[in-house]
């Protein structure tokens, strides 16, 4: 991959599609694609992983989230457990394929999973508590961001999503709230420094057969800098409007 | 269909409640903290076999990933003719959707819990509303290894090592106690995709309620369900953070009593178990279920 470009400048001043949002919970899994048989987790949370938790809680077509930033808050720590899991998926063609039973009204459909049993460890985070930064770019409809950032806020706040945000997998649900990004706690002894995070993935290009697109973070005191993501299109032209209306908008209960 | 999110309390006495297939069928233990744990499929799989029990696997609460004991007991049968209408509003690939909407309309786990299928189509995977996380002790658990006896031998050759004495010992493992505490999550937006309804939501509660009842085994010992404390959000989108209601439902542990003596029994907890409905924010309502 040729130099990513830098991440968009963000802070001053303060950008009102900007967002961050604080997620933790017991255990997470940020699955290795080279190692998802038996699931070995990165060592922290993916920008394609944080992305999803955006989604859960707030996303339209109009819309689409760009991760800046993120934040470890805790020691990397890994526990394993290991789970009987399904081998197969449900098929849908042949004999005894759903769509067979579908037709004739009769056949039979279930998997035995005592005939089709995988044991499969699992490498886990364990306790992990992180700060996504975010911003989101409108892609399309009326210029109304201040709506958008008006209702993801007030969802984080309220603590409501569209389906439950989850560290990895669904599973291992997580808590969120807004985060505070000038009061976070210290960080921890264990992430000072710089570490080299090794190539990780950053996201899935949706546009090209859903291409996984890496990158290769360093992480500085816990603290992350996400490239942008170079390989999307541009967010197209809008006009703004002035604030007043919108914000009128945006604001309604 | 309202959003939830639940606290389900359930115990184990003298018996192993999930098995570590890493760790030779010990009871599973958070390495750090010594806590007990219960995986989310482990729960799962009771609400299948007991739905599949109570409902005799016929659409539309058949089970689709089953266990041996469920399949024997049944054969071929008439699904429910389902001739999906043409308003379907799926875009690209009707057939998809089909088999989607087909399947969940047969299949109470595949509406439930999910279920990815070979379609194609976004990888053909149905995300279901329910949502279940690890279980977890409310105190550390104290594994006992106890070994048994057998009093004959599965092979003549071993026999005859034996000469005729035909003894094996064999080990199982239990807590003897351990206080269970799960969080489940329903969400409405996913329930209107698979057609999980009211009546579903009413049958998944009751599972929770009885499904230790029909789980009995040698290794599981007695495992009851404790309380059932689900928050009914007015909004779909939820009214409050599920973690600041999560935390209203209070199960202190030993650290946090008086006792001395580590619990043996469900009595040793309940005295502290408490819900506090004191300023519920505005749109909540706890239903205690169990």
């Amino acid at each position: 991959m040729a130099d990513p470009p830098a991440a968009p400048p963000s802070g001053t001043p303060p950008d009102p599609q900007s967002v961050a949002l604080r997620v933790w919970g017991d255990f997470a899994c940020w699955t290795r694609p080279e190692m998802k048989a038996e699931r070995v987790s990165y060592d922290v949370l993916t920008p394609s992983g944080a992305r999803g938790v955006l989604e859960a809680i707030y996303w339209k077509p109009e819309i689409r989230w760009i991760v800046t930033r993120l934040r470890a808050l805790k020691p990397i720590k890994f526990t394993t457990v290991r789970r009987n899991e399904v081998a197969s998926k449900i098929p849908t063609k042949g004999k005894f394929g759903v769509g067979a039973a579908m037709k004739s009204g009769t056949g039979r459909l279930g998997l035995n999973i005592e005939d089709d049993r995988q044991q499969r460890a699992a490498t886990l985070l364990r306790d992990v508590d992180y700060v996504i930064e975010a911003r989101f770019e409108v892609l399309g409809g009326a210029d109304n961001a201040q709506k958008h950032a008006a209702m993801f806020a007030r969802r984080a706040e309220k603590g409501q999503c569209f389906h439950r945000p989850y560290l990895g997998t669904r599973e291992f649900a997580c808590d969120f709230e807004p985060a505070d990004l000038a009061d976070l706690p210290p960080v921890p002894e264990e992430l000072r420094g710089e570490k080299d995070l090794g190539w990780m993935l950053h996201d899935l290009d949706f546009h090209n057969g859903m291409e996984p697109r890496f990158y290769r973070p360093t992480m500085t005191d816990g603290v992350i800098d996400v490239p942008y993501p170079d390989w999307l299109e541009p967010p197209p032209r809008r006009t703004p409007q002035p604030d007043v209306a919108v914000a009128a908008e945006g604001d309604a209960p | 269909m309202h959003r939830y999110d639940f606290v389900f309390l359930f115990d184990v006495t003298d018996g192993n409640p999930n098995g570590d297939p890493d760790a030779g069928n010990l009871p599973r233990i958070d390495p750090e903290t010594g806590a007990g744990l219960v995986t989310d499929v482990c729960l799962k799989r009771k609400i299948r076999n007991y739905v599949g029990l109570v409902h005799g696997e016929t659409p539309p609460h058949e089970i689709y990933v089953k266990e041996k004991a469920v399949l024997n007991a049944q054969h071929e049968r008439a699904y429910v003719a389902c001739d999906l209408d043409p308003k379907a509003k799926k875009r690209t690939d009707g057939e998809a959707a089909r088999l989607k909407d087909w399947m969940c309309g047969n299949f109470y786990d595949v509406r439930t819990f999910g279920a990815v299928m070979t379609t194609g189509v976004n990888c053909g995977q149905v995300r279901g509303p329910v949502q279940l996380t690890f279980a977890r002790s409310v105190d550390p658990v104290v594994t006992l290894e106890h070994a048994v006896t057998r009093c004959a031998v599965t092979t003549e050759a071993e026999a005859e090592k034996q000469s005729g004495d035909n003894r094996t010992m064999g080990r199982k493992f239990t807590l003897p106690y351990g206080l269970y505490r799960a969080h489940g999550f329903v969400n409405p937006h996913l329930a209107e995709q698979t057609g999980f309804g009211d009546d579903d939501l009413a049958l998944l509660w009751k599972s929770l309620e009885q499904m230790f009842e029909y789980d009995r085994s040698a290794a599981r010992g007695q495992m009851t369900a404790r309380r059932l404390i689900a928050f009914k959000h007015d909004s779909a989108l939820g009214n409050a953070p599920a973690h600041k209601l999560f935390s209203r439902v209070k199960t202190p542990g030993l650290a946090d009593s008086a006792r001395e003596t580590p619990p043996r029994r469900f009595e040793d907890y309940e005295p502290q178990i408490a819900v506090d409905l004191a300023d519920l924010p505005v749109g909540v309502t706890v239903e205690e279920l169990i």
